[in-house]
């Protein structure tokens, strides 16, 4: 909830609109309500501002002084998603500098990263303008803030598949994933640039793989780098287990001692693969997976308990539970 | 059948720390961060509680008060939830009817009054009076009607309206904006969705090609994203199952790997869920993590006769550290209480004590919250009520 007082918001020498000489014509409309319940105690900026808002909704006046009202209104309640509509029907009308107002929403932004209005703002902006130039850097300086925020994420990945700007991406989130290799908005935007870019050929898919492994190295308790390995998988026709490179990386980190939920939970899938396809010891494959889902249960993993006996009793029923690629992709 | 519960050992729970690897990230930090506050909490319950408790109590009469105060009056801190007054008309309900608190005829007849002085003469409802159309409050607001379920709130909905509404937002692509002009994401598909089905006016039509929108949204995690391409996401992942599930076109996803992303998402030592890989515990995950077990359950080609998440540990974490001291539930120890935190994390309770057909309850069992509905999260006798008014309305063609 803002704490930011209303009258910091607009500056303390706040004029009421009932007192503005310029706004004599207007009679100000308060809201339509009897018997109110959830009802909010304004502050008398908030019910003069937005009395003054409803009166000229309702006469559809688009003026300057229009314009001023629904910046004051906006201010003191950024969701409020009725005066970014009417604001923006007052920019189009008056024929206003979108340029202009970009910078005053970027500011808008800054300060409420987490809205959904004010990013919604920003992209109608942009189309109209037609002009991607400031997208990456703002939505750089917000994920240089919070490194998971979704709305600038969406805005960025937007922008990029808007306008065609996949050029540089892989830098900027290898910067991120070095910076905090379990940030999983930058791993989902990895896989995002490469899908909509290049795609995951058979080249680009081994150095990812290879990339993920490494990752995998530093923090093997990272679920970030694990379900992204995961993804690159569903792009691999032999699937988990007819890929070497994984199925001897996981092997040799095992024998290492390592006890990753997430290294016994690929294992497990590599074995019910492995005996899906019907190998010879298939019969070995399924017991090697129980008895590691059964450590998972009991040792390592035991919150999820009931999902791995589950899963344990699925790989003897011979259910596929290793997912379904031709349906994600 | 009734299970009494009890608290996992405060020993054990201090072996399911975070492990960095010495390795340390902000992510790593704040997790072990906030493992600490929740240890304390647990801890502090550990070393007050008397041989015969086994869980705190559910401050049913505290949450009560902090709920029914503010669906008369709120502070001057929500103006910047003046665009949402229709939402917290629906968490205010929704939470007293899951605490079965009953709500005066006076009161009501207010509520009534007050959602229909937001829906507008074109259909759908908006945020508070004069406030444009959006479906985010004209889902709260069909929720809270039905919720209300008297005659005289059935009535409130123009159904011909809403439909005339909902097709302004549709999408070719079978996606929904949230309003003229607004965002498109998956929550937009869930609420146009769940008030069309409510109300009887969901048609083929409206929801051509909806079901391969939601697909193209489930990412390699197996979770859902708010649209193409994004991160999975605990709230995006429910709209987009309990969608598919109204659409009867859950067999188009990945279940299976929808169920290993879900299972992730719940913390090991918390007991609550956190909404997206490597994030926080968050209360209100109880409920969009929660509900989604409930949902995926039935759709499994083996379903196991027991939950699939540690429906012990969830209930634990509510009652020990999301419930704030002087009434309302919260986010983790530490935050502010709010009407929406109260009304998701008593819905995930609701979710962890009801399993099937059998009842699960952490501590006493006053604890017990009523049944929710893990599709439209209202009270399932009041929901049947509803659809049962609907269903013996004319369809829109009709009218
Ligand atoms: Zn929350």
């Amino acid at each position: 909830m803002s704490s930011a007082s209303s009258d910091e918001e607009l500056g303390t020498e706040y004029t009421f609109y009932r007192d503005k000489p310029d706004w004599k014509d207007i009679e100000p409309l308060s809201q339509d309500e009897d018997d109110p319940v959830v009802a909010i105690d304004y502050s008398p900026e908030f019910t003069d501002v937005f009395n003054y808002f409803r009166a000229i909704v309702s006469k559809g006046e688009k003026s300057e002084r229009a314009l001023i009202l629904t910046k004051d209104a906006v201010k003191l309640n950024p969701a409020n998603y009725t005066v970014w509509q009417y604001r923006r029907e007052v920019l189009k009308e008056l024929n206003k500098d979108l340029y202009e107002e970009l910078c005053f929403i970027e500011a808008i932004i800054f300060k409420q990263p987490k809205n959904y209005q004010v990013w919604q703002h920003r992209r109608i902006l942009v189309e109209w303008v037609n002009d991607p130039k400031y997208e990456k850097n703002v939505t750089k300086i917000a994920i240089e803030k919070d490194a998971k925020n979704y709305h600038a994420w969406q805005h960025r990945q937007w922008v990029i598949k808007r306008f065609n700007l996949y050029e540089d991406e892989l830098n900027f989130v290898e910067k991120l994933i070095e910076l905090d290799v379990r940030n999983n908005s930058a791993w989902n935007h990895r896989y995002f640039i490469i899908n909509n870019s290049t795609g995951f050929t058979e080249d680009i898919l081994r150095k990812e793989i290879d990339f993920t492994l490494e990752n995998i190295r530093k923090a093997t308790e990272n679920e970030s780098s694990w379900n992204y390995l995961r993804g690159l998988v569903l792009h691999n026709n032999q699937g988990l287990s007819g890929n070497k490179t994984i199925t001897e990386f996981c092997e040799s980190l095992y024998s290492s001692g390592n006890k990753s939920s997430f290294l016994l939970s690929l294992i497990v899938d590599i074995c019910g693969e492995q005996a899906s396809k019907g190998v010879v010891d298939a019969d070995v494959k399924i017991e090697r997976g129980r008895a590691l889902c059964e450590e998972l249960a009991t040792k390592i993993d035991p919150i999820r308990k009931n999902y791995w006996r589950y899963i344990a009793e699925n790989l003897e029923n011979g259910i596929k539970t290793s997912g379904d690629s031709s349906k994600v992709l | 059948m009734t299970f009494r519960l009890s608290c996992r050992d405060l020993e054990f729970l201090k072996t399911l720390r975070f492990n960095d690897e010495d390795l340390q990230t902000l992510t790593s930090t704040e997790q072990k961060e906030v493992e600490e506050t929740v240890l304390k909490k647990y801890s502090t319950f550990h070393a007050s509680k008397k041989a015969y408790d086994s869980a705190p109590d559910v401050n049913r009469h505290k949450h009560a008060l902090f709920l029914t105060d503010s669906l008369l009056n709120l502070s001057k801190g929500y103006e910047a939830l003046d665009a949402s007054r229709t939402w917290i008309c629906y968490w205010v309900l929704h939470s007293l009817s899951l605490l079965e608190v009953l709500i005066g005829d006076k009161v009501k007849t207010a509520c009534t009054q007050f959602l229909a002085k937001c829906q507008n003469p074109t259909g759908g409802f908006g945020g508070g009076p004069g406030q444009i159309s959006h479906l985010a409050p004209t889902y709260a607001a069909v929720n809270a009607l039905i919720i209300l379920g008297t005659e005289e709130a059935y009535k409130v909905i123009n159904r011909e309206k809403l439909s005339d509404f909902l097709w302004t937002l549709k999408q070719q692509n079978g996606s929904f904006c949230m309003h003229v002009d607004g965002e498109i994401d998956i929550r937009g598909v869930y609420c146009a969705l769940a008030v069309a089905s409510l109300t009887n006016i969901l048609s083929d039509k409206l929801c051509e090609n909806t079901a391969g929108w939601i697909i193209s949204c489930q990412t390699y995690e197996g979770g859902f994203g708010g649209c193409p391409d994004m991160e999975a996401h605990g709230g995006y992942t429910f709209c987009g199952l309990a969608s598919l599930i109204i659409l009867g076109k859950h067999h188009l996803c990945d279940i299976q790997s929808l169920l290993r992303w879900l299972v992730h998402r719940q913390m090991s030592l918390e007991g609550g869920f956190q909404g997206r890989t490597n994030k926080l515990v968050d209360g209100c995950y109880s409920f969009w993590q929660g509900a989604a077990f409930t949902l995926i359950h039935n759709l499994l080609d083996n379903p196991p006769q027991h939950y699939l998440f540690d429906n012990r540990a969830l209930q634990e974490y509510i009652l020990i550290c999301a419930q704030h001291s002087n009434g309302g539930l919260i986010d983790k120890p530490g935050k502010h209480r709010d009407e929406y935190h109260s009304c998701y994390v008593l819905s995930g309770l609701s979710i962890a004590q009801h399993f099937n057909s059998d009842y699960q309850i952490l501590g006493n069992s006053r604890n017990e919250v009523a049944c929710t509905h893990p599709v439209y999260n209202i009270r399932v006798d009041l929901l049947k009520k509803g659809i049962f008014h609907y269903r013996a309305s004319k369809l829109v063609e009709e009218l």
